[in-house]
Formats: structure tokens, C-alpha cells, sequence
């Protein structure tokens, strides 16, 4: 057994409100540069829908995550590695920027410096790549918002395998909810599997996945490697990027920019302790449904001593075994069983983990007969089609959805009963399995979420790492080249671009 | 071409050609490896790259083989291993030229988008340009060569262009003076092939330094970076 510490996250999608403030801060702090304007970090989706970049989920195309070979080994869905380089000339899995949206701005100054005219000035739209008027804007970062767009064409959604879907174009049958997605810093990541120049790693202390950018040759394997298409290639440097799980917040014990800002406060985060001896394993069972159960198994239980005892050998320290206990990431995912892996049938092992929503009453059970078993209604007779979110999150077991969600009922219902009727019902918990204190326990973190709750994360010993006296006088976080911001300017080796893509108004 | 000028550009100016290939690239690696990379575009514009990166690439790493190998092996092995002269040059020509138009025509395509494309042409440094145009023209020099050596068959011009290439490793002062009568098109496409050597350390060229073959020999898929911890077992 070796024993290593993530810091995970689970997104609590049941009161996700889609008002993208975590993918704005995110984009401030991380994306505001040439060349990575049409990358989102982070990005909230509207589902059902093909999402960004377009039908991503649709591994059929893009070839992303693992394969299970017929002699049990794993290897990238791509290919094998002599497969990858030979795609290196022109990588045929690589999505254009037009998958994503060509990136835009609008001629704003026109608005304050237009002469008198009979209509009113218009600010039009202009690429941000070749700086030529845009007629249209065909495509966006969240094209399909609140259902945008017709249903013909986000039905393409993956997720809708299996299921009669063309009741759910009709108005009454409709439904919807919100995905955030960011990198799900995997415990298998294929983009570290399939980058040529081994320039992306996980780091072991806490698990959070990086690309070296003095390593990064720009081969872009990576790009087609994430299943989540969640490595971003930079058009002006020409290197690929992806979420850093804000490392210099999280290494400070602070939360990740999008989850400090979540005003929804559905975003946890917090210590999980997994055997990394059994990732190989985990990632290559043969059923696509035991994936999740396999990833379950993989981690261990803070709280017993033989576990804490290996870890102390495995080099995880003691703040990190003591913030493991208070983990809510692990009562989520392994306690209480409510939050579930985005896709694990990619094989990546993912550990940003999601809350299935609850939703409305569908429409036509509620006309007729609500199913209704012991006082709570069948979670079958909800709005979102187990099926679609089973799809999402568990491979199409619907089995551990359902009863992920009637837990969620059951909190409901139990508090419902205890602050509106003055009742505590101790057969509600016991119905899905769990206990009075349990419940009480789920509502505390999920319903009050307060920050502390929320955001157990213990520092880094950047001490025992680095030598604080040649850190001296750095420049802190920066890409490469010392202290420059990354272009070298008057440089032999610059890049002096020919002509920067200015508007009108610039060049006036 | 006078014999001042002829020992100038083929007995002195590949060592600096050489000096500036090495130690730029040195000197880059070192000290801006962020500027490192191969500078692919194909996430800008998919469209001529996959038929046109592919088939130069194939083109020209058969071409830079074959002039590595044919030059640089010394005449004695292909002596004793009982190939003629001009066989060498009939399989030089062939496999060039076959390597060499297929080169070409990626590099057509290439070319094409570079300065066609809005997007792509914005985006396109100094250097990018500058870099394509030079390998189109080597390209169409080395092509050219072929009508000159068809006509004499023999095999020996080659042999001098071998004595030279290895004169030069070998520090022979007298290299330049082998190749004093070539023809003006073999000695056009020797100057370009040393000036490329000397931009070498300043344009993408260098992400050939980085041809990822260890990839192939990588253990396993994962790839994990631990920070020194006191007291962890190893």
C-alpha cells in the first residue's frame, strides 16, 4: 500500500444557481492573456446540451481518456504511444478553436466617438485572433444557457444514451440543470499520459495536476488526451494550459479562486486519502459501472489508525491526516455516498465529484399518480431522468443515483419534519440508510455550508520543500524567462509578432 | 567563383554557421525555454495543415536522413560494401527526389495557408515567415540539383560533396577547395543549408532538438513529482 493525500472537490449541483461567478473570477485571474481568451478554466453548462467545447462528451470523436484493451491493459483511447507520436505532424483528434468560439471583442470606442448619424452607433464585433470585422457571432463560451438554441441540436448531448429523448424537447416535459466543469485533477490523467515531452505531472503531496511550460514542447496530445477537454492550448505561446487548482491559494491552505467566490457555496474542498498502489487497477476493470465502486474502494478511511499509521510512513503530514478526519469531500463521496465522478467510464479516475440535483415533480406524474413511497416521492418520477444523470456520473448505473438522491430527500424531508412540524422522524433516516446524527450531519454541510465546513484545507510545508533564502527576492509566479511576463521583447529568440491584431480604435 | 569567395562560404562559413546552430541553441535552451516549443497553429486553422504539416514532415525528415547519411558516411564503407558510385547517386536521386516533391508539396500547402489565411497570417512571427520561405526555396534548389546530376552519372560529383561535408568534421582546410567547380545551383543549395544552420537557434527549428522519441522508452503513463519530505520512506 502507498498512501498519497489530494485535495478533492465536490460541487454540490442541487444548488448550483448558474450565475457563472466562479467561471468569471477564474477567467480574471487566469485567462485574461492573448491566446487563452477562448479558454474557461472553469465553465458552468447548461445540460442537456453539447456543451464546450462542442460535444466534448462524445469520445467517439475525440478519441479522449482511456481504453481497456482486450488483455486488460489500459491505454489512451487515442492510441498507444507509438500511435501518438505518429500523430504529432498533424493530430487528427485535435479540436479547432471554432469547436470552442472564436474569441471576441466589440469595437466599444465606436460608441463615444461616432459622428451624428440618424441611427444609433452600434459597438459590432471583432475577432480577437485575425482582428477582422465578425458579421455574426456563430458560437460562445455558454451558447446553449437556460436551454438556448434549439432541441434538435442539443439533444446530440452524449448523455442521452439510452433514453427515449425526443419527449423531452416538449415544453412540458423539459428540463435542465447546470454542470460547473473544471480539471478533475485525475488520479489516471490521460493528458500526463499522452503528453509526448512528460512535461504534465501530478504532484504527490496533494494531487494537483500541472503542466511544466518550460517542459511543454506544444505537441497538443494533451488536448485530445483529457476527456473533459480541460487542456487549453495557448494560439500565442503556443503551450497548452489548464486549471492549477489555484496550487499557490490551495498550498497557502485558501480555497480555489472559483470556489472562494461560488456564491451558491455549493463547492467543497478537502482531503481524501487513496492507495495510489491501486489506481492501475481501479481504472482498468472491466465493467464501465464497477468504475465508480472501483474508485470508491481506492479510498481510505481517515479515521482508522492502521491507515493513519502507513500515511505518517508515506511522508503525509500530520495536518493533512487531521484535516483527512474533517474531510467533506470524504463524507460526500465515501460517508454518505451523495456525490458521484464526472464520466468515470473514461477510466481517468476524476476527483472533482458532483451532487446530483434534485427537481421538480415531473409534470405528468404530478397530473396522475406521484409515486409516492413511504411519505417521499420516487425519485423516478423527478424531473431529470435518472438515466441522464446516471450517464453523467456513474457510467448508466442508476442504482447509486437513486439512492444518492433519496438521501437528499430524506435530509429534507427529516428537517422538514423537525423544524416546521417539531417532529424528529427517526424512520426517515433509517429508511435510506443512514442515522439520525448522520442526517443532521448532511444538513449542517450541505444545507448551512458554512465556510468553514466547506473548505477544510491544510497548508503545504512549502518548509520542508524549498529553501525559503533562495526564494529570496523572486519574482513569484511567472512564465519562465526570470521575471519577464513571458513575451521577450527585443529578444533574439521573442517572438516580435509581425502585426498584433489591433482594432480600428487601437490604432487610431 | 573566385577562391577567395569559395573558401569563404564553404571553408570558413559552416564553422560559424555551425558555432551559431550550437551554441544558440545552448544558450536558448537555457535561458528561455518557455520560447521552446514546436509552434503548431493547427487549433487556429485545421484546414491544408493535416495533408500539408504531414507530408512535409515525412518529406523532409527523409531528405535531412538522407543527406546526413549520405554525406557523412565515409566513401570507404560504401566501398566495402560493394556500392558503386553511381548506384549511391541513382538511390540519392530517387529517394530525394521522391521524399523531396512530396516535401514540396506540403510545404505548397503549407506556405499557402501561412499567407493566405487571415488568421493564421496574423499570428505569424518574423521569424515563422521568414523560416518557410527559406526551406521552400532549399526545397526547390535541392530539386534543381537533380537536372544537374542526371547528367553525369558517375558518381563522382557526389564523392566531392561527401569529401567536403566530411572535411569539415574533420577539419580539413582543403575541404572548400574540392567542391571548387561544382555547379552554381549545388553550391546556392549548400549556402542556403549552412544559413538555415545559422537561423537554426532563432526560429521553431529548434523543437527538432525535442523530438519527444523517449516517449517510446517512458515507464508506464503515469508521471508523478514528489517534493523531498524528511522522514517519508523512499
Amino acid at each position: 500500500m502507498k498512501i498519497r493525500a489530494q485535495i478533492g472537490k465536490v460541487l454540490n449541483l442541487d444548488k448550483c444557481i448558474g450565475c457563472h461567478t466562479c467561471s468569471v473570477t477564474c477567467k480574471n485571474v487566469w485567462t485574461n492573456r492573448e491566446g487563452v481568451e477562448y479558454a474557461w478554466f472553469n465553465n458552468v453548462e447548461t445540460k442537456p446540451g453539447i456543451g464546450y467545447p462542442k460535444d466534448w462528451e462524445n469520445q467517439k470523436r475525440w478519441n479522449g481518456g482511456w481504453t481497456r484493451a482486450s488483455n486488460g491493459s489500459l491505454r489512451p483511447k487515442m492510441g498507444s504511444k507509438w500511435r501518438i507520436l505518429a500523430k504529432i505532424f498533424a493530430n487528427p483528434d485535435l479540436p479547432e478553436i471554432d469547436d470552442y468560439y472564436e474569441p471576441f471583442t466589440f469595437d466599444y470606442q465606436h460608441l463615444q466617438r461616432a459622428g451624428e448619424s440618424e441611427a444609433f452607433p452600434t459597438a459590432r464585433p471583432r475577432s480577437l485572433i485575425s482582428g477582422e470585422r465578425m458579421e455574426k457571432i456563430e458560437w460562445g463560451p455558454n451558447w446553449e444557457e437556460i436551454l438556448g438554441g434549439e432541441f434538435s441540436k442539443r439533444s446530440k448531448d452524449a448523455n442521452f444514451e439510452g433514453i427515449q429523448k425526443a419527449m423531452y424537447g416538449e415544453f412540458e416535459n423539459t428540463f435542465m440543470m447546470y454542470l460547473p466543469r473544471l480539471c478533475e485533477h485525475c488520479l489516471n490523467p490521460a493528458c500526463a499520459a499522452a503528453c509526448p515531452s512528460g512535461a504534465i505531472y501530478k504532484r504527490e503531496e496533494d494531487g494537483i495536476v500541472l503542466i511544466d511550460q518550460e517542459k511543454c514542447r506544444g505537441w497538443r496530445m494533451c488536448v485530445s488526451g483529457c476527456p473533459y477537454k480541460k487542456i487549453y492550448f495557448n494560439w500565442s505561446s503556443g503551450k497548452s494550459e489548464k486549471c492549477t487548482f489555484c496550487y499557490p491559494r490551495i498550498e497557502a491552505g485558501q480555497p480555489t479562486v472559483c470556489s472562494e467566490t461560488c456564491v451558491g457555496r455549493i463547492r467543497y474542498l478537502g482531503v481524501v486519502l487513496y492507495d495510489a498502489d491501486q489506481i492501475e487497477a481501479a481504472a482498468s476493470v472491466p465493467d464501465e459501472k464497477d468504475l465508480y465502486p472501483a474508485q470508491l474502494n481506492m479510498f481510505l478511511d481517515p479515521h482508522d489508525p492502521d491507515v493513519q499509521a502507513q500515511a505518517r510512513l508515506d511522508g503525509v503530514p500530520e495536518a493533512w491526516l487531521e484535516a483527512a478526519k474533517r474531510s467533506p469531500v470524504y463524507k460526500m463521496a465515501i460517508d454518505w455516498k451523495i456525490a458521484f465522478p464526472l464520466h468515470p467510464e473514461y477510466r481517468t479516475l476524476p476527483m472533482v465529484w458532483y451532487v446530483p440535483p434534485l427537481s421538480p415533480i415531473n409534470a405528468a406524474a404530478e397530473a396522475g399518480s406521484i409515486n409516492i413511497q413511504d411519505g417521499m416521492p420516487d425519485v423516478r418520477s423527478l424531473r431529470i431522468p435518472l438515466r441522464y444523470l446516471a450517464n453523467l456520473l456513474t457510467a448508466g448505473d442508476e442504482a447509486p443515483i437513486a439512492s444518492g438522491l433519496e438521501r437528499m430527500l430524506a435530509m429534507r424531508a427529516y428537517m422538514r419534519a423537525k423544524t416546521v412540524d417539531g417532529v424528529i422522524d427517526e424512520s426517515i433516516p433509517q429508511r435510506v440508510g443512514l442515522t439520525k446524527d448522520l442526517i443532521e450531519d448532511m444538513y449542517q454541510i450541505m444545507a448551512i455550508a458554512n465556510y468553514e465546513d466547506r473548505f477544510v484545507i491544510p497548508t503545504t510545508h512549502r518548509e520542508w520543500a524549498e529553501d525559503a533564502y533562495d526564494l529570496r527576492g523572486e519574482c513569484g509566479f511567472s512564465f519562465g524567462n526570470g521575471c519577464s511576463d513571458g513575451s521577450t521583447v527585443g529578444s533574439l529568440f521573442g517572438k516580435g509578432k509581425a502585426n498584433k491584431p489591433m482594432t480600428p480604435m487601437e490604432k487610431a | 567563383m573566385s577562391e577567395y569567395l569559395n573558401t569563404a562560404l564553404f571553408g570558413i562559413y559552416p564553422y560559424i554557421a555551425l558555432s551559431v546552430l550550437a551554441i544558440g541553441s545552448i544558450i536558448r535552451y537555457d535561458r528561455e525555454p518557455y520560447s521552446w516549443k514546436a509552434g503548431s497553429s493547427q487549433l487556429l486553422r485545421r484546414r491544408q495543415l493535416v495533408m500539408g504539416s504531414v507530408l512535409f514532415h515525412i518529406g523532409v525528415l527523409v531528405v535531412f536522413f538522407g543527406h546526413l547519411v549520405g554525406l557523412l558516411t565515409p566513401i570507404a564503407v560504401f566501398d566495402a560494401l560493394g556500392i558503386s558510385h553511381g548506384a549511391k547517386q541513382i538511390l540519392a536521386i530517387v529517394a530525394g527526389g521522391v521524399a523531396g516533391t512530396l516535401a514540396l508539396i506540403g510545404a505548397t500547402l503549407l506556405m499557402h495557408r501561412r499567407f493566405a489565411d487571415p488568421r493564421i497570417r496574423k499570428h505569424s512571427s518574423f521569424a515563422d515567415n521568414a523560416i518557410l520561405i527559406l526551406l521552400y526555396v532549399q526545397l526547390l534548389l535541392g530539386l534543381g540539383t537533380i537536372f544537374i546530376s542526371v547528367q553525369h552519372l558517375d558518381g563522382h560529383e557526389m564523392t566531392t560533396f561527401m569529401s567536403w561535408a566530411q572535411g569539415i568534421f574533420t577539419l580539413d582546410f582543403r575541404a572548400a577547395s574540392y567542391i571548387m567547380g561544382a555547379h552554381w545551383i549545388f553550391k546556392a543549395h549548400l549556402v542556403l543549408g549552412l544559413t538555415i544552420f545559422l537561423v537554426f537557434p532563432f526560429t521553431r527549428l529548434v523543437h527538432m532538438f525535442s523530438a519527444p522519441l523517449r516517449y517510446i522508452f517512458r515507464q508506464g503513463y503515469q508521471v508523478v513529482r514528489r517534493k523531498p519530505v524528511p522522514g517519508a520512506e523512499k
